[in-house]
């Protein structure tokens, strides 16, 4: 992996700025595994942003829970082995899970809680796997959360399948992140016009059902936020990452699966004329967004690959805010960034690692974008001064992969430039005084 | 350690951070990690906010846990200082970042040194206590401070105003139907000729807390935020307070009778009969509506009760005087004020229920099935599943309980709003009639409304359609009656005649 983004300004704020707990990843995580149990190991604050933050998910008996630290666990008067025992002996009666995953937070790690010293220990005795994930804000930002999760799970995926089928000719590949099932369906099928084979998908809908992960098997990333779970399955189980730009618009998919072809040997046809039909497809869309200009104030690690496909669209794009950028993962990603630029000769935007938000809003201030991707915090205050927003955490859980989603990653940023062809607001009631 | 899924009261900072944001130009300064901040987004989206939050993270990261905040909380303080201009700064550790034991007082006290707001440490044990103990604990000390200081520079009130005034003490922001239980106060105290000399926290400035002994007396709307306040200027400067909620008629009316006692001691003799018999026969139409043949519907009804002291306390009260609903039970998630609603709802609800365990709130109701719930968003949760209906009244809620519209709890407009929510929970009385008669519209299929899913039983194919028969709302219930019926005789089939056995056999 060359990297040749020498022309990309890359900046470091404060890292004062607002985003989600990455213990969030529960509320995605479970529903996609199906068997699985989520146990947060922490305080009432964990607790109360995820019951907020989930909304009315928290009433639909969820498979998940917080293991609630007291005063006696923080002080140590309790035995942390006996006090995880008895919970997870209870939620094994009363759920049956799998698995049951171990979300550490901020308190576990202050308090240097042995999880996964503990963990093995449990686990024998209750005969239910127990996988820990490190999930705290001290660490990480919101998607980052699941990238903990995948790169505990790697460890649990088997070695071998049987004996049966093992063909040595065939190279196998596994997809890495959680996408909602169709997309599964829908990316596999791409491959399938290829004939590559997916061999498998770290997470699988069953935590039984893990993906076989042979030495020197290649696996490639759906999600830019998911460096760790990478760099996981390359040193701890030897396997050859395929470094891609990621499947988030036409473009984007087209790199993916054009990287991926690339290195088993096929020619991508069709490929093209597939991207273009897309694109073609969006008009309606595109024409809506073309020469606007958008500023992404960074909380989930969507960003680079985002404004991308944002600049391929005919946007312009102001800054690029993110929590954490990991030049090596996102390389591919950065390249096809500046490429884009050049071919639709604009600039190329500067990227804000760890921003801050009260110098962002200042920038905003005097940029007047026509639209803010930002996080809810921030969303009522910028509308309220006449500045579009889109509410950031939609990207997260909305369909963004493949070529069928790209439309509706255009549904979730032309969502405020429609309602404002729609509705009758009269601008000056807002914009006076920003 | 504790398995919880969900929790009615918060974490201390969040009963902090709504009396910071509550005041004008204070900030918050959180010592918390990356997403701790939650709090601006449920300001910003609950109460829909156009300004931003004034409450930011000085975060705590891996670079803290090794060596230490060192100067990072007092460059932030110094920092929000400089943008902001701000009047006060008030720093508060989160549950994760009070173990880490920094010295934040000696932190404050070296900021306070540089910057030009005053900054505080909010004095909040987040093990020990939640939410609303954690608001009423830091009302107390931002007014103890700004009144020590006033004392200090002779700059305090102490000279009362000349006609009769009061302090409104307890409004805060994110709390449920304040903004429209405040203009319904404003009215009240109008109409009783009282001036408001202060309205805290809510729109107020810290500067202007000097002022709040010139009033006559304090008033405490809301019992979980305002009452330490209240005992602290009672102590300091011999103020008395009305810790009354003036929420439904007889509420008021002792609320009202407080006002006159105050007055009283002042030497000033009001009398408001007259003023409360117009009101609750011609503003509040509560009084008319409870003896109006419709509410003659709503007796021997059954409901219960469940939310904050101060909200399920009255409610509770409004239920049992005024429209003659018989209360299962009353109950509150306000534990360490048990004690005082034990006493308030006594003679109102058959049993009280202190707990803040969520599942023993549903199993109880699912127990007792009742016909109405009123509860939180966690009740109306339950109730969907129980299929009852349920009418919110107090917090923890959804966007849905800040309503555009005027919804004031408080006073004699408050009256009429709860009279309706209350009216409207219960299945109206000619379609209760119908229903009853004709079998009901919905004849279709059969809801399963039991909680849990030990359900071994089976039903004959005329048993089932006969359960098709009866209404909707209360078919869970006789459901659920001839299975406890048949478990109890030992059937483990369930066909018409034992239908009909456990309908003649259970009364009610």
């Amino acid at each position: 992996m060359t990297l040749n983004n020498h022309n990309i300004t890359f900046e470091c704020e404060t890292g004062n700025y607002h985003t989600f707990c990455p213990i969030s990843c529960v509320a995605w995580l479970y529903q996609k595994i199906e068997d699985s149990f989520f146990l947060v190991v922490g305080t009432k604050t964990c607790g109360y942003f995820l019951q907020n933050a989930m909304g009315v998910m928290i009433f639909a008996e969820p498979r998940y829970a917080m293991a609630e630290l007291e005063e006696g666990d923080i002080s140590a008067q309790l035995n942390d082995y006996i006090e995880l025992k008895n919970l997870c002996q209870r939620i094994k009666k009363d759920r049956n899970p799998s698995v049951i995953f171990w979300i550490g937070t901020c308190t576990t790690e202050i308090i240097k809680m042995d999880l996964e010293g503990i963990a093995p220990k449990l686990e024998a005795e209750l005969g239910i796997p127990i996988i820990v994930a490190r999930a705290n804000g001290l660490d990480y930002a919101f998607t980052q959360g699941e990238d903990t999760v995948l790169a505990a799970m790697c460890q649990r995926c088997p070695k071998k399948s049987g004996t049966k089928n093992t063909n040595s000719t065939q190279k196998s590949l596994v997809i890495f992140g959680s996408v909602p099932a169709t997309v599964n369906t829908q990316l596999a099928l791409e491959l399938r016009q290829y004939n590559i084979q997916v061999s498998g998908w770290l997470p699988s809908a069953r935590y039984t059902e893990l993906p076989v992960i042979e030495e020197g098997c290649y696996v490639i990333g759906l999600n830019p936020f998911l460096s760790r779970t990478a760099t996981t399955l390359m040193r701890k189980r030897k396997t050859k990452l395929i470094g891609a730009p990621f499947p988030i618009g036409p473009d984007g998919t087209r790199a993916w699966l054009e990287k991926i072809c690339s290195v088993f040997h096929v020619e991508p046809l069709g490929l093209k004329e597939k991207e273009a039909q897309i694109w073609q497809n969006l008009h309606k869309y595109i024409t809506l967004v073309q020469g606007k200009s958008v500023f992404f104030m960074g909380d989930n690690l969507l960003e680079i690959s985002l404004a991308r496909f944002l600049i391929r669209c005919g946007m312009i794009v102001h800054e690029i805010g993110i929590p954490y950028m990991d030049k090596r993962y996102q390389g591919a990603e950065l390249n096809l960034l500046e490429q884009t630029c050049q071919e639709m000769q604009v600039r190329i935007p500067k990227i804000i690692e760890k921003p801050d938000n009260y110098n962002q809003l200042d920038r905003i201030r005097d940029l007047q974008p026509d639209l803010v991707i930002t996080g809810m915090a921030h969303a009522n205050p910028l509308e309220a001064r006449g500045i579009n927003t889109k509410w950031s955490v939609e990207f997260t859980f909305a369909s963004i992969h493949g070529f069928a989603n790209a439309r509706d990653i255009l549904e979730l940023v032309t969502r405020p430039l429609r309602r404002n062809l729609n509705v009758e607001v009269i601008p000056s009631t807002f914009s006076q005084t920003y | 350690m504790k398995l919880a899924y969900w929790m009615y009261a918060g974490p201390a900072h969040i009963g902090t951070l709504r009396i910071a944001s509550s005041f004008k130009n204070v900030h918050a300064i959180m010592h918390a990690p990356l997403g701790d901040d939650y709090f601006n987004v449920m300001r910003s989206m609950l109460e829909r906010d156009r300004n931003f939050t004034p409450v930011t993270a000085s975060i705590v990261d891996r670079h803290v846990l090794a060596r230490g905040s060192r100067e990072k909380v007092i460059n932030n303080i110094s920092r929000k200082d400089k943008e902001e201009n701000p009047d006060l700064i008030i720093l508060t550790p989160t549950c994760t970042s009070s173990i880490l034991q920094e010295d934040l007082n000696n932190f404050v006290k070296r900021a306070s040194l540089e910057s030009t707001a005053d900054v505080l440490l909010a004095d909040v044990n987040h093990y020990r206590i939640n939410e609303l103990q954690a608001s009423d604990r830091t009302l107390e000390q931002i007014i103890s401070f700004y009144l020590e200081k006033a004392a200090k520079d002779n700059s305090i009130q102490l000279e009362k105003s000349t006609k009769p005034s009061v302090n409104i003490l307890g409004m805060v922001s994110l709390g449920f139907h304040n903004q429209h239980d405040l203009i319904e106060l404003k009215r009240f105290c109008h109409d009783l000729d009282i001036e408001i000399n202060q309205i805290v926290p809510e729109d107020s400035y810290v500067n202007n807390l000097k002022l709040l002994p010139r009033a006559w007396f304090n008033l405490i709307p809301y019992r979980e935020t305002g009452l330490m306040a209240a005992k602290y200027l009672e102590k300091k400067f011999d103020m008395p307070y009305v810790d009354v909620v003036p929420i439904g008629l007889s509420n008021i009316k002792s609320c009202i009778k407080k006002i006159e006692d105050v007055l009283k001691t002042y030497k000033l003799n009001r009398n408001y009969t007259s003023y409360l018999e117009a009101q609750t026969k011609y503003i509040s139409q509560a009084a008319w509506f409870s003896r109006s043949i419709d509410c003659q519907n709503l007796i021997g009804k059954t409901a219960i009760v469940f939310g904050d002291t101060t909200h399920a306390s009255a409610i509770t009260k409004i239920l049992h005087e005024n429209m003659g609903i018989h209360v299962l039970w009353s109950g509150t998630y306000c534990t360490h004020d048990a004690q005082w609603f034990q006493e308030e709802v006594k003679g109102y609800s058959d049993q009280v229920i202190i707990t803040d365990d969520h599942q023993l709130v549903a199993d109880l109701i699912a127990k007792t099935e009742p016909n109405a719930i009123f509860g939180t968003q966690m009740e109306r949760h339950i109730g969907k599943r129980l299929n009852i209906p349920c009418g919110v009244i107090s917090s923890p809620v959804h966007i849905q309980n800040f309503p555009l519209s005027y919804k004031p709890f408080v006073g004699y407009e408050g009256t009429n709003q709860i009279a309706d929510l209350i009216y409207n929970s219960f299945t109206l009385g000619m379609e209760d009639h119908l229903l009853d008669l004709f079998g009901g519209h919905d004849t279709t299929q059969i809801i399963t409304n039991t909680l849990s899913a030990t359900n071994e039983l089976t039903w004959s194919t005329e048993a089932k359609q006969e359960l098709t028969k009866i209404p909707g709302f209360i078919r869970g219930k006789v459901k659920r009656n001839t299975e406890r019926f048949a478990r109890d005789n030992n059937y483990d089939h369930i066909d018409l005649q034992i239908m009909y056995e456990a309908k003649e056999k259970i009364s009610g």
